[in-house]
């Protein structure tokens, strides 16, 4: 720690950090632009001007940008000086000078970085009587809006899209007072990661256009923190309600998890929540069709369905810990199975199984640290997206290290960039087909999965000889392997990153034998494995039935009812598997609030809630314990899925549902049943917490309109709805003073309206929030424990004659349920295909787009033909989770014919 | 006694001043064109709605009576789908008014509003749209405003100049 003095008062501060960096960190207000806590300093806007002076006797003093200045000991600085704060106001009067008349109608308003350093810098009156440069504006896709009219040149839209997320299609165009940025031409933005343009962008340039579609000021949003539920990394977000439709969601920060930035499909997948196809109000079959029935109704059918006979339940790595555990309750732990194929189900206890015994599952931030790393099998990007982003950051970590040595501090990012040039770290990605981050990769490796886990259990034998030997390795991957082992044994804090994929049991065990081989060489080694559902590790842990055996259980006549907890099991399975466990039952009762395929069976249907409308907890692929909060009331008879199943345990007097109140009863339920989950107490804290009296309240202090909101319904303002599960509430009222982070409903603070005011939050700048960042991890292997290898080389992949092994691809958009029911995400979607790689297609003699035959164990459909260079000779690939055989478990073997 | 006899002389002699009090409603005081009395929506000059649903007089509201949503035509002229004004609420402060930067907010020296019902006292667009500018002719928020809409594209606005060229390499 270095002491400095601003304005003559002393303050403790990280000599790491550069002068602006530690104003923030001590609340200082000192406007900026282009500076950002994860991208560094580049000293391009000139808002951030300070004073420094050389000893006491220094009066004059010289400006200097703080963004760009580095700590030294007993700094004198002055923020205040008049000189200073001339120099700043006439900084943001030339930025403002070609700046529109915009604010009213402008979708930062009111949340915009630029009013508010505007404010801030003492500018309030337009000087400038000339003619403003404008500029014609792009269509940039779904999902983002472009004014370029507000630009203010700060090159942070540009210094996040293509260096830090590595984006190919944008940039800045033209000179002088025209510097543009957008794209060459119209179009869609390719980069998966494009909306964190909203939030990086300090101006209105870049809006969130699914808001637009039905928009609200942020201080007219009722905002509650909640977890990303689009993939299992648990990324942290903020999603904001107005008159009972959710409107947006933003990032939540949380240092070890998802930082600052978020993927397109966790930004956009909410709309699912707004859809159509909610499911309102309980439905029950009336002579084949379902028809709404009153609440009491519904439970009333429920229960009496538990009197007549076995029960079985199927939950889902989409719900809630909660949820499930109700569920398990009602039905009995052994008649509780996995809503997951056997294959994943098989997969995820595997991975729960290595994670267990180490090493521990690595968080993004971890991994961002990595100075070496190995994909093996994994498509990041598409399955685990916001981890893609974070591996594409590792590449630059060994030109961090070296830029500190040669004392060029890591925030002068410019200067750690032209000391790179274009060289990256080690980063190897092995994977069926082409991945998003192969741009970066030092080396890729094509091959079928058996052939990935070969090379990975390769690399593991080179790292250590007491790990198997793969024989009969060819040798340019014996040599590729001896490449790899070589760059991960050199650096000094290697990652290694696998997951669901390939599907592959042997890829993931090849995965932990390499970081268990760095492991016992003294590498403190970041490990993860991607999973595909909010809460799959979560449904793992608590060791429910695989899928296979509910069907033999309804096929014995053990199964009158089967109830199906949020989940569309003809995701999860062949049609037919599905069609004969529901035909065995007598009775199908399925929660869920969006209708699907499994919905439509239902005897009795209950409407439960989608994550903004729901409380509970999950746990995140890093083994993190999350509680996610409603950010709304559910609207009339829905309500949450432990809520409907507490409900029926209480009618049929089971001490279970008798002294479930609230969501706290649950898991403290779960938290006694599974010692593995016995930490998520400590997730969130309870609904009884309270600061200074009151609850957090979800509603700024700004929100308008709450008289009139439901005038129109009736005049006399209704109470405020009550939340027994949280200590948040529903209401602009309550204390206003920090929460705890897991409890952070948004950030705001005086004068730092939009989200850059997360600086305000954190302990120090891009360090955890104040009082921890939210979650509890609960995977930690003993230490010392050094797990033994996993032993099982597959023998090397053998292509079929006029047989394919087809392979899932995972897609971003559109291989993920909900988020596939947003129609921006929709729109993004690909349509069905099969692809093969250019010779195979060339063998079958298909062209692109031709008409092919696909014929799987469990289904077959005539789809399009992709070409798809990279794809290994023998292997095809279908999308994940969309298109007509979707159910079906990849990957498998198939026939794949030309329709003539 | 004295005072008691001067106090029936001061009010017999008052009898004679001339009188404050009107007989409302046969007759009607004077309010002045900037009375703060009934709220209506105006018009802009061209006949077009003038609010654009920036939520700036709800927030300003200190009772919180004023609630809108925002919609855009084809073109991107954001307007309120639907605004409302909870008069039973209303204190009729005007800082709505002064916070609208359109001049789409007026309040008006329109004093009778009673109802026997509170409900209808719960205005909603159509009944808070007038036809005309009201108070202030002449401005219109979307000739100074950078964004296109109909018949204005990009560099029409006011001191506006015409969109950059990208192609240009001139220095
Ligand atoms: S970018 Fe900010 S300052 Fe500019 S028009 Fe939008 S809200 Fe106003
Ligand atoms: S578009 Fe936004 S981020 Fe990019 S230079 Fe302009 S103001 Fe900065
Ligand atoms: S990476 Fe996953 S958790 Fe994070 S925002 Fe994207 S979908 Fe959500
Ligand atoms: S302040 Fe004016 S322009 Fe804005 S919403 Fe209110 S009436 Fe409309
Ligand atoms: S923030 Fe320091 S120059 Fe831009």
């Amino acid at each position: 720690m270095s002491k400095i003095f601003v304005d003559k008062k002393a303050y403790e501060v990280n000599p790491k950090q550069n002068l602006l960096e530690a104003c923030l960190g001590h609340g200082l207000d000192l406007p900026y632009f282009c500076w950002h806590p994860a991208m560094g300093s580049v000293g391009a806007c000139r808002q951030c001007a300070v004073k420094v002076y050389r000893d006491e006797n220094d009066t004059r003093g010289r400006i200097v940008m703080a963004c760009m200045t580095p700590i030294t000991e007993n700094m004198l600085v002055s923020i205040q000086d008049p000189e200073v704060k001339d120099f700043r106001a006439g900084i943001i009067e030339g930025l403002m000078m070609s700046h529109p008349h915009d604010c009213p109608v402008c979708d930062e308003g009111g949340e915009c970085h630029l009013q508010d350093m505007t404010v801030m810098s003492g500018h309030n009156y337009r000087r400038y009587e000339f003619r403003k440069r404008t500029f014609r504006n792009q269509y940039l896709g779904p999902l983002l809006n472009h004014e370029m009219n507000r630009c203010i040149q700060c090159y942070r839209c540009t210094r996040f899209y293509n260096e830090y997320a590595g984006g190919k299609d944008f940039g800045p165009q033209v000179l002088r007072n025209l510097v543009y940025f957008g794209r060459a031409e119209d179009g869609v933005l390719e980069n998966e990661f494009s909306g964190n343009l909203v939030e990086v962008c300090p101006t209105g340039v870049f809006t969130d256009k699914t808001l637009k579609q039905h928009y609200t000021r942020k201080w007219d949003l009722q905002m509650a923190p909640t977890v990303c539920a689009h993939c299992a990394l648990g990324c942290n977000t903020t999603a904001g309600e107005r008159y009972g439709t959710l409107r947006r969601i933003v990032n939540r920060y949380n240092s070890q998890v998802n930082g600052y930035f978020l993927c397109d499909r966790g930004r956009f997948g909410y709309e699912h929540v707004n859809s159509a196809r909610r499911i309102r109000s309980a439905r029950a079959r009336r002579d084949g069709q379902l028809a709404d029935i009153p609440k009491a109704e519904a439970l009333d059918r429920f229960s009496s369905f538990a009197a007549a006979g076995k029960m079985i339940g199927i939950g889902s790595p989409r719900s809630s810990l909660e949820a499930n555990f109700a569920l398990r309750a009602l039905v009995g732990p052994e008649n509780f199975y996995a809503g997951i194929s056997d294959a994943a189900h098989r997969l995820l206890g595997e991975m729960l199984a290595i994670l267990r015994q180490g090493p521990a599952p690595a968080s993004l931030l971890q991994i961002e640290h990595a100075d070496a790393a190995l994909v093996l099998g994994e498509d990041v990007t598409n399955v685990a997206p916001r981890m893609a982003l974070t591996l594409r950051q590792t590449v630059r970590q060994v030109w961090l290290d070296k830029a500190e040595k040669m004392r060029i501090p890591r925030w002068q990012d410019h200067a750690v960039r032209e000391l790179a040039q274009k060289d990256h770290g080690p980063l190897f990605v092995a994977s069926p087909y082409a991945t998003r981050l192969d741009d970066v990769a030092t080396e890729t490796h094509r091959a079928a999965p058996d052939d990935i886990a070969r090379l990975g259990f390769a690399v593991a034998h080179i790292l250590d000889s007491a790990s198997p030997e793969v024989p009969g390795l060819p040798e340019p991957v014996r040599a590729q392997a001896e490449r790899i082992a070589k760059a991960l044994q050199e650096a000094a804090r290697p990652a290694v990153v696998s997951g669901v994929s390939t599907g592959s049991v042997a890829v993931v065990r090849a995965a932990a034998d390499v970081a268990r081989a760095l492991a016992k060489a003294g590498k403190p080694v970041a490990f993860a494995l991607a999973m595909e559902e909010m809460n799959s590790l979560g449904l793992a842990m608590m060791e429910p039935k695989p899928l296979g055996e509910a069907l033999e259980a309804a096929r014995r006549g053990d199964a009158q009812t089967v109830v199906v907890l949020e989940n569309d099991l003809y995701r999860r399975a062949p049609a037919e598997t599905v069609d004969a466990l529901i035909g065995a039952a007598a009775h199908v009762v399925v929660l869920d609030s969006l209708e699907g395929r499994t919905t439509e069976k239902a005897e009795l249907l209950l409407p439960s809630t989608p994550f903004a409308e729901a409380d509970g907890t999950v746990v995140s692929s890093e083994g993190r314990a999350q509680r996610f909060f409603r950010v709304y009331p559910p609207p009339g008879d829905i309500q949450d899925a432990w809520r409907w199943l507490a409900d029926v345990l209480g009618l049929l007097t089971r001490p279970e549902g008798l002294s479930w109140k609230n969501l706290d009863d649950l898991v403290e339920a779960v938290a006694r049943t599974f010692p593995a989950l016995e930490r998520i107490r400590d997730a969130a804290p309870r609904a009884s917490f309270r600061i200074a009296g009151a609850k957090i309240p979800r509603q700024p202090h700004r929100y308008s309109g709450r008289t009139s909101m439901l005038a129109n319904i009736a005049v006399s303002e209704p109470k405020p709805p009550e939340d027994p599960d949280s200590a948040l509430s529903f209401t602009m009222e309550g204390a206003p003073v920090e929460p705890p982070a897991a409890l952070q409903p948004f950030f705001w603070t005086g004068g730092w309206n939009s989200i850059q005011s997360v600086n305000k939050f954190q302990e120090e700048i891009a360090g955890p929030l104040r009082g921890g960042d939210a979650g509890v991890r609960l995977i930690e292997p003993a230490a010392g424990s050094a797990p033994g290898y996993l032993n099982t080389v597959p023998a090397a992949f053998t292509p079929r004659s006029a047989e394919w092994l087809v392979v899932a691809r995972h897609h971003i958009f559109g291989s993920e349920e909900l988020s596939a029911n947003a129609p921006a995400i929709a729109e993004l979607s690909p349509k069905p295909y099969v692809a093969l790689g250019a010779e195979d297609a060339a063998s079958l003699g298909a062209a692109e787009g031709a008409a092919v035959e696909v014929k799987l164990e469990g289904g077959s459909a005539r789809l399009p033909l992709r070409i798809e260079s990279g794809l290994p000779r023998g292997v095809a690939a279908l999308p994940a989770g969309l298109g007509p055989l979707d159910g079906i478990t990849l990957p498998i073997w198939g026939r794949i014919e030309l329709t003539r | 006694m004295w005072s008691v006899l001067r106090s029936l002389w001061l009010v017999l002699m008052h009898m004679f001043k001339p009188r404050f009090t009107v007989q409302y409603p046969d007759e009607k005081p004077y309010l002045a064109p900037r009375y703060r009395g009934r709220i209506i929506l105006s018009r802009d000059p061209d006949g077009e709605e003038r609010c654009v649903a920036c939520h700036l007089c709800a927030i300003a509201c200190p009772v919180d009576c004023i609630s809108l949503q925002a919609t855009e035509d084809e073109h991107g002229r954001r307007y309120p789908e639907w605004f409302r004004i909870n008069f039973s609420r209303c204190i009729f402060c005007g800082l709505c008014e002064e916070a609208c930067p359109t001049y789409a907010i007026q309040l008006t020296p329109d004093i009778e509003m009673g109802e026997y019902n509170r409900q209808n006292l719960v205005y909603e667009k159509e009944n808070l749209l007038i036809s005309g500018t009201g108070k202030y002719p002449g401005y219109n928020f979307w000739r100074v405003a950078g964004v296109k809409i109909k018949d204005k594209d990009k560099g029409e606005a006011e001191r506006e100049a015409p969109p950059a060229d990208l192609h240009t390499l001139m220095p």
